[in-house]
């Protein structure tokens, strides 16, 4: 399980990055926390002739709060989500989130935009950024441009990151008030990849949930917006009904992988367990 | 004779262990040596398949290759083995090479051996290799394999059944026929492996200048692998010296001959250099000997009180393409009909086993081989049967258990018990677990929708094992040990033993045996292990010897050491031997206990003034002392365990709350020693139960084969285990001791599907294959 | 291409030439023959390579040695002669936290780091920060009662210090 051969470079800026991937022919793969592509490059699943490190480059760092939305630098690392106070406040289904994801030890290198920019679709992180319609800021040699996370995820490990395009940063809207969330997953072992995952996020009014946002994920190839579950719980207070007439909508809002390890009907049932239970917790952040 | 008892039974630290913890280990993988070269292996993708074409031309020619080796240049110097055992009468297996000869038999068999200057630079020239394999139908199931008109697994074999046999007693259908109730199931134990957390690791390093080979290997069995190298490479056993330093885990996985291991004892031979293969973790999946496997159908006939009558039970169980070498794959499906019931006073049985062959890895004796199967289905179907007869599965157990004082006892398998403690161990169970509390709770809960279960398994162990196990059979396998001890001329003491240490403590087990027959501390006895050419030969670990036999053994030359001590002492002293014994570092007067001469100065006077001696005096401060087992062929151990369990009826999550176990190993020569072997074995038997298991598709491809995918048993999955025990000494030795390494994985799998399958009970579901995982408990429920 | 590096390690300045394939965990036990290090599947999985870059835990065959360029890299050989942790190697000896010793320095990693950030850790978070460390051999509970009990030891360190403070 060693490596195969290639070069490396420790890219300076953004500009750098861009120009060493050109230079490479496009035959190069960007290195943030590597806690995904290390594993790929020992498995030699891939062999890149380049290897450019993102680490370097301050426009990929810090979180700061710019009217009304937590920007999120895509070196922020996995332990930052789980201590930072912006994050806390500004991010928190990240911050619910990062207990799921993995040990500490991977924690203290994994980063953020790795994370999104990697897209497993049992991931965590990918799953909290759609419910929390973040964006994703995007560098490209044509410019800057913010996707949606909804349109980011494409596919199985499929972005709307194009080649030799940097994912700088994630800006997340902050909570509003009577926002409220919840997180959790179904895992064989502590920091597993879940089998199934419910990120969700809500306003609660008088009149009932507002702007719901369900992602669910492992359920398919990408973070799965529950639309119709949303559509189920709009304008209504949470209690059993409103929740079972959610969980049944999954029926329609999924179409998970069949394995005969992982039937999709076990995917489906698990998936209606996990969001009813997140349903029953919501909490309060703002 | 007067023997100090100061330290057996005290929980000695290990020494060895501070070593670990400054960084300081041993291992063959830490080894470099000058001019050592690394080897890398080309493996067959495919399950099965005939070898059309292999260039290494290309890979010969890649920065940093210093040589290709296919089977045309390699396979001839290295006899083929063979893994039959002629006490399985009729087993057959085809003759194994190095690599693959024509024909590739798993996904994963060697193919070609790439030495390099650096393991990177061999993977890279891997790449290189042309392989081109025309596909072949691969045998994936066992059932599958006995159906008429399915290939053969190679064409080595004439037949895919490796080897068949029944027990079965006189009065076994009557038994059926009389019964008032019958209960029976349908079980499949899932394919696990060791997952060492140090992979399989060799260094050998053969001198053409002198023809010594020397093979850094991290395996529990030296002495095995002396001979095996010995034979198969026609050298003689004194030029083969095969050292075991510290080895990551090994758990009878590391006693195996492997194709890769000897591939690179047969390079170094040939290059004269030293040759490092250290397998990666990819590569111990597919390459390391995997264990179970099994499918038990199995019936229990008990008459209206409960009492077990008789068990009929047939187990199939798939062994990959070969029977390993030289302990055979057949040992473990043996040792599962023959401990079926074997807590119990039943009286009849049949055991029908049939191994079979298979396009995976081979399976092989892995930690209690066999016993997790026998535990398991003997466990699950006594608690169908008090669930039958609406009995407390402690009272059906009560009434079946071998009485604690109906000892000597023969079980209906054959087995020969000289004196267990099951009831004993039933009771200290069920008041260490609070059991009535546990229950009331459990009822109390489920009125809340949580589905808490108990399950209780009571086990017996074999360990200490004589020559009936693999010796009689042919096999090169020793059941003696060996130690030399010595006094040292400034009066400290050396233990050279043959049993071998991987982190359970054999070493400062050894040290305390010795130091109580010596009258000295155990940091006052050196222990050396793992080296043949410093060691004398024997059995080391396997088959939970190392207290039993290999203590026995050391109290044996301790003793003898210390009379040759008494009579120089005698001598130097013109004192009778009998008045003289040994205390606290020196020789005592035996009435008054008064101190006479120090052991520094017996060392000095025998060592540089012997001179001083009465003429005759022998001088001699070393004794040798080789001890074999005798009287019963195995000292069985017994036990019994409870789990507790939560299981989540919507998600089909388990969590595990709590184990207990109260295990019977006789004399416990360390508690803290033991209880860390019962702890490490009871997870080591929870892992295949809920998590561990190879999985592979339809074409034998094994789907999960690394650490990411196959899932361990880790810290947070894991409940704290509460220890109890009962010491029943075996009288077949001085010490007393029996095995314990494998007691904790014996039953631990038994007790957590019972424990799973109460749990399930409410809803009317049952729960018989391991690992039982969430898609399999949510199956049982009816949810998928 | 090779490329030259520099990074302390244990305190030392170290200077080495490597390709860029080179992992930190093949610099640290190939290059230098800091051995502690161990290697268990080279992907993150079993946490038997932990070392402390910048002071925090990280595998370290999931960095590549040129990536540690310019960092301050700890192994269990640093940490041992230091004396950081010399409280923890003696729980982990008294309670026969270790057998086969491989996973012994990814664990002391490991609960260096939980001590440093939480002084009085429960059981189950002892146990959810020992997530990503294997062990084949001692079933974590001895593990689980040394950290456990490094902490407890500390923490009545610490109270009787402050109470000879508060005396004075």
């Amino acid at each position: 399980m060693k490596s195969p051969a290639f070069d490396y470079v420790r890219a300076e800026s953004v500009a750098d990055a861009m120009s060493a991937y050109a230079a490479a022919d496009g035959d190069a793969v960007y290195l943030s926390g590597g806690h995904s592509v290390m594993p790929s490059l020992a498995l030699r699943l891939q062999a890149p002739a380049l290897l450019i490190d993102l680490s370097n480059i301050a426009a990929l760092s810090g979180i700061s709060l710019d009217d009304g939305w937590l920007r999120i630098g895509a070196m922020t690392r996995h332990v930052q989500a789980l201590n930072d106070p912006l994050i806390a406040v500004h991010a928190p289904l990240f911050a619910a989130a990062a207990p799921f994801v993995a040990h500490p030890a991977i924690r203290n290198r994994g980063t953020l935009g790795g994370s999104l920019a990697h897209a497993d679709p049992a991931s965590e992180f990918p799953a909290a950024a759609v419910a929390m319609q973040a964006e994703l800021e995007i560098a490209s040699s044509q410019g800057i441009r913010r996707v949606p996370a909804d349109d980011f995820f494409v596919d199985i490990y499929e972005t709307a990151i194009e080649p030799g395009e940097v994912l700088l940063a994630i800006h997340v809207p902050s909570p509003v008030a009577g926002q409220v969330i919840g997180f959790d997953e179904i895992a064989r072992r502590r920091g597993d990849y879940a089998m199934v995952g419910a990120a969700v996020q809500a306003v609660s009014t008088d009149a009932g949930l507002e702007d719901v946002s369900i992602a669910l994920f492992s359920v398919g190839n990408h973070p799965v917006r529950a639309r119709k579950a949303q559509a189920a719980l709009t304008g209504r207070a949470i209690d059993a009904a409103a929740i079972a007439d959610a969980q049944a909508a999954l029926e329609d809002d999924l179409n998970p992988p069949d394995d005969p390890q992982f039937p999709a009907s076990m995917r489906l049932h698990l998936a209606r367990v996990l969001l009813g239970r997140v349903l029953a917790n919501l909490e309060a952040v703002a | 004779m007067m023997a100090s008892t100061d330290h057996i039974g005290q929980s000695h630290r290990r020494e060895n262990a501070l070593r670990h913890l400054a960084g300081r280990g041993r291992f063959v993988t830490d080894l470099a040596l000058p001019r050592m070269v690394h080897a890398a292996f080309v493996r067959s993708p495919m399950a099965k398949g005939k070898i059309v074409e292999l260039d290494v031309t290309a890979a010969a020619a890649a920065p940093g290759v210093v040589r290709v080796f296919t089977a045309e240049t390699l396979n001839p110097i290295c006899a083929p083995w063979t893994g039959t055992l002629d006490h399985f009468a009729g087993m057959k297996s085809a003759p194994q090479n190095m690599l693959a000869e024509g024909q590739v038999l798993w996904a994963g068999h060697p193919v070609a051996m790439i030495l390099a200057h650096s393991r990177a630079e061999a993977e890279d020239a891997c790449e290189l290799v042309l392989l081109d394999i025309e596909d072949e139908d691969a045998v994936v199931d066992g059932d599958a394999a006995l159906v008429e008109g399915t290939p053969l697994v190679s064409d080595g074999i004439a037949s895919n059944l490796c080897y068949r046999t029944v027990l079965e007693t006189p009065g076994l259908e009557e038994a059926f026929s009389n019964a008032a109730h019958v209960v029976e199931g349908r079980f499949t134990f899932g394919r696990h492996t060791a997952v060492t957390l140090e992979p399989r690791a060799v260094v050998a390093d053969f001198d053409p200048s002198t023809g010594q080979l020397t093979v850094h290997h991290g395996t529990q069995t030296p002495y095995q692998f002396q001979d095996v190298y010995a034979h198969q490479f026609g050298l003689p056993d004194n030029k083969v010296r095969v050292i075991a330093p510290d080895v990551g885990g090994s758990f009878g996985m590391k006693l195996h001959v492997y194709n890769e291991e000897m591939a690179v004892v047969a390079a170094s031979i040939t290059l004269g250099r030293p040759v490092r293969f250290v397998a990666d973790r990819l590569e111990s999946f597919v390459s390391d000997v995997h264990a179970r496997d099994h499918r038990v159908s199995a019936r229990m006939a008990m008459d209206a009180q409960g009492t077990i009558l008789a068990m009929d039970v047939d187990d199939m169980t798939q062994i990959g393409a070969f029977s390993t070498y030289p302990r055979t794959s057949v040992a473990e499906g043996n040792q599962v009909i023959r401990l079926m019931g074997a807590p119990y006073t039943m009286p009849d049985y049949r055991g029908r086993l049939s191994v079979v062959f298979q396009n995976k890895v081979q399976t092989s004796q892995y930690r209690a081989v066999g016993h997790p199967i026998a535990c398991a289905v003997t466990e699950a179907l006594v608690d169908r049967a008090a669930e039958q007869l609406d009995l407390d599965p402690i009272e059906i157990r009560a009434r079946n258990l071998v009485a604690d004082d109906a000892y000597p006892h023969v079980s209906a398998t054959g087995y020969q018990f000289e004196k267990l403690s099951h009831h004993a161990a039933l009771a200290k169970l069920r008041q260490m677990m609070g059991y009535e509390t546990l229950r009331e709770e459990q009822a109390a809960l489920r009125k809340q929708g949580i589905y808490r279960g108990i399950g209780i398994a009571s086990f017996v162990e074999i360990t200490n094992p004589g020559a009936a196990f693999y010796g009689v059979g042919g096999a090169r396998v020793s059941a003696q040990d060996g130690a030399i001890v010595r006094l040292t001329p400034s009066g400290e003491v050396h233990c050279a033993i043959s049993v071998t240490e991987q982190g359970q403590g054999t070493e400062t087990i050894i040290a305390q045996v010795v130091a109580d027959q010596l009258g000295v501390t155990p940091d006052q006895v050196k222990v050396t292990t793992g080296d043949t050419d410093t060691t004398p030969s024997g059995g080391a670990t396997w088959a939970c010897r190392g207290a039993g036999i290999g203590g026995e053994t050391a109290l044996r030359a301790g003793r003898r050491l210390q009379a040759q001590i008494l009579a120089i002492a005698g001598a130097v002293l013109q004192a009778e031997p009998a008045t003289l014994a040994l205390a606290e570092g020196a020789v005592i007067d035996r009435a008054t206990g008064q101190e006479r001469i120090t052991l520094a100065e017996i060392g000095r006077i025998a060592t540089y003034r012997p001179d001083t001696l009465p003429e005759g005096c022998d001088n001699s401060l070393t004794a040798v002392q080789h001890f074999a087992p005798t009287g019963y062929p195995f000292d069985f151990t017994n036990g019994i365990q409870a789990s507790h369990v939560e299981v989540d009826i919507e998600t089909g999550v388990t969590r595990l709350l709590k184990h207990w176990v109260v295990e019977d190993c006789g004399r416990i020569i360390n508690p803290l020693l033991v209880d860390a072997q019962i702890r490490g074995g009871v997870v080591q038997g929870l892992g295949p139960a809920f998590f561990e298991e190879c999985m592979y598709d339809d074409m034998g491809q094994m789907t999960n084969a690394s650490l990411a995918d196959y899932l361990v048993p880790m810290a947070g999955e894991m409940p704290d285990i509460e220890i109890a025990h009962i010491e029943t000494p075996t009288l077949d030795t001085i010490l007393g001791a029996k095995g314990v390494g494998e007691a904790g994985t014996a039953a631990a799998g038994a007790a957590a599907m019972n424990a799973v399958n109460d749990a399930l009970r409410p809803m009317g579901a049952r729960i018989s294959q391991t690992p039982m995982t969430p898609l399999r408990i949510l199956t049982a429920l009816g949810h998928v | 291409m090779k490329a030259d590096i520099t990074l302390t390690v244990n305190g030392e300045a170290v200077r080495e030439t490597v390709e860029p394939r080179t992992s930190l965990a093949d610099l640290l036990r190939d290059n230098l023959r800091l051995t502690g290090t161990h290697l268990g599947c080279e992907m993150g999985a079993c946490g038997a390579c932990l070392v402390l870059l910048d002071g925090v835990p990280v595998h370290a065959c999931l960095v590549l040695a040129v990536q540690a360029d310019g960092q301050k890299v700890e192994t269990i050989e640093g940490l041992n002669e230091s004396g950081q942790i010399e409280d923890l190697q003696k729980t982990f000896h008294d309670r026969n936290a270790l057998q086969c010793g491989f996973c012994t320095n990814g664990m002391l990693m490991s609960a260096h780091a939980l001590l440093a950030g939480n002084s009085d850790p429960s059981r189950d978070e002892i146990r959810d920060a020992l997530s990503g460390n294997y062990c084949r051999c001692t079933g974590y509970e001895a593990i689980v009662d040394a950290i456990s009990a490094t902490a407890e030891h500390r923490l009545s360190a610490e109270r009787r210090l402050s109470k000879m403070k508060g005396a004075q």
